[in-house]
């Protein structure tokens, strides 16, 4: 089973670096851009694929990919690489 | 009396903290690799600054389930007293042993430099013999060090007076240009309910010898001490 678990800082929890990426891209000719806020992306790759699993990963999730204190994660079963390839296609 | 710093892959402050426990009279420190599982033999615990797996993920996420933490938990549970110092107190937020998170600076930049604590609890086991507003001088070496804790954890932080010591002007006032990295309430160091737990990003092991700039963090080993001995006089 391959995951993709997406973490992000919580509303409430100020993200300097997404601050200073949105400056600069407001200093690079996109005065439009409201906010920008930065997290982390994981592609995991698991053996087997049961309930059981999935509710481990969320378990790790909670535990060690994120701090539910100032992190909110996503974890999204995914077919393999099929949602990079569409990305890639869009960009084209 | 024997303290305990623990040494994990990545720690670079376990020398400093190892010299400024032992040249207080009465203190003896010994480093403990974060493999070992027992710390019985340990008056006091001391998780020092670094980076800690080299701060993967986040400040403190990994080295949390060093086998030795297992010890660290259940003796801090116990009541031992336990200091964290930079990295040592992300590692204490991290496993749960001190509420809220230590995030990156608001400036975005890594900060070293010399700052003014203003102590706001006397009467906790690590100031003792300091009153309530004494300025001390430690030195700071951090990038994720702008403590975060949602409204509910800070009321209850102040309400219980678990606030230890904030960042501070040098003429005790908490004001924003004091405040070197965008802590909540300038926020310096905050213990646990049971106040046997401290947190705090200065660094006592870097101020422990006048001749490098600054002696105060020497207090808060000696506090330690103290507090220790009458501890156990208490229990006797």
């Amino acid at each position: 089973m391959k995951v993709n678990v997406i973490v992000k800082p919580k509303e409430a929890v100020l993200d300097p670096q997404g601050n200073a990426v949105r400056d600069a891209m407001r200093h690079l000719g996109m005065p439009e851009v409201r906010s920008v806020r930065i997290g982390k992306y994981m592609e995991i790759n698991v053996e087997g694929e049961d309930a059981d699993l999935e509710k481990r990963l969320h378990r790790l999730c909670r535990d060690l990919l994120s701090n539910p204190v100032i992190e909110d994660y996503e974890l999204v079963k995914t077919n393999g690489a099929r949602k990079t390839s569409q990305i890639r296609k869009k960009q084209k | 009396m024997k303290f305990a710093v623990i040494q994990f892959p990545g720690s670079n402050c376990d020398q400093d903290c190892v010299a400024g426990i032992n040249s207080i009279e009465g203190l003896q420190a010994d480093y403990v690799w974060h493999k070992e599982t027992s710390l019985r033999d340990y008056d006091a615990i001391v998780l020092p600054g670094g980076f800690a797996y080299g701060d993967y993920l986040r400040c403190g996420a990994i080295a949390r389930f060093s086998p030795i933490m297992k010890a660290v938990i259940s003796d801090a549970r116990a009541g031992k007293l336990v200091l964290g110092t930079c990295n040592g107190f992300q590692v204490l937020c991290e496993a749960g042993l001190l509420p809220g998170a230590l995030v990156r600076n608001r400036s975005l930049r890594f900060v070293c430099e010399m700052v003014t604590l203003r102590v706001e609890v006397p009467d906790s086991p690590f100031t003792h013999g300091c009153s309530e507003g004494t300025l001390l001088r430690m030195p700071i070496a951090h990038g994720e060090g702008c403590y975060f804790a949602d409204d509910k954890t800070l009321h209850e932080l102040n309400h219980n007076r678990q606030v230890i010591m904030r960042y501070a002007d040098d003429r005790g006032r908490i004001v924003p240009e004091a405040n070197p990295n965008g802590s909540i309430e300038n926020i310096a160091g905050i213990c646990n309910r049971e106040g046997n737990v401290l947190g705090l990003m200065p660094h006592p092991d870097r101020a422990c010898d006048a001749r490098l700039g600054s002696a105060d963090g020497a207090k808060i080993f000696r506090s330690m001490m103290e507090a220790i001995v009458a501890q156990h006089a208490r229990a006797a």
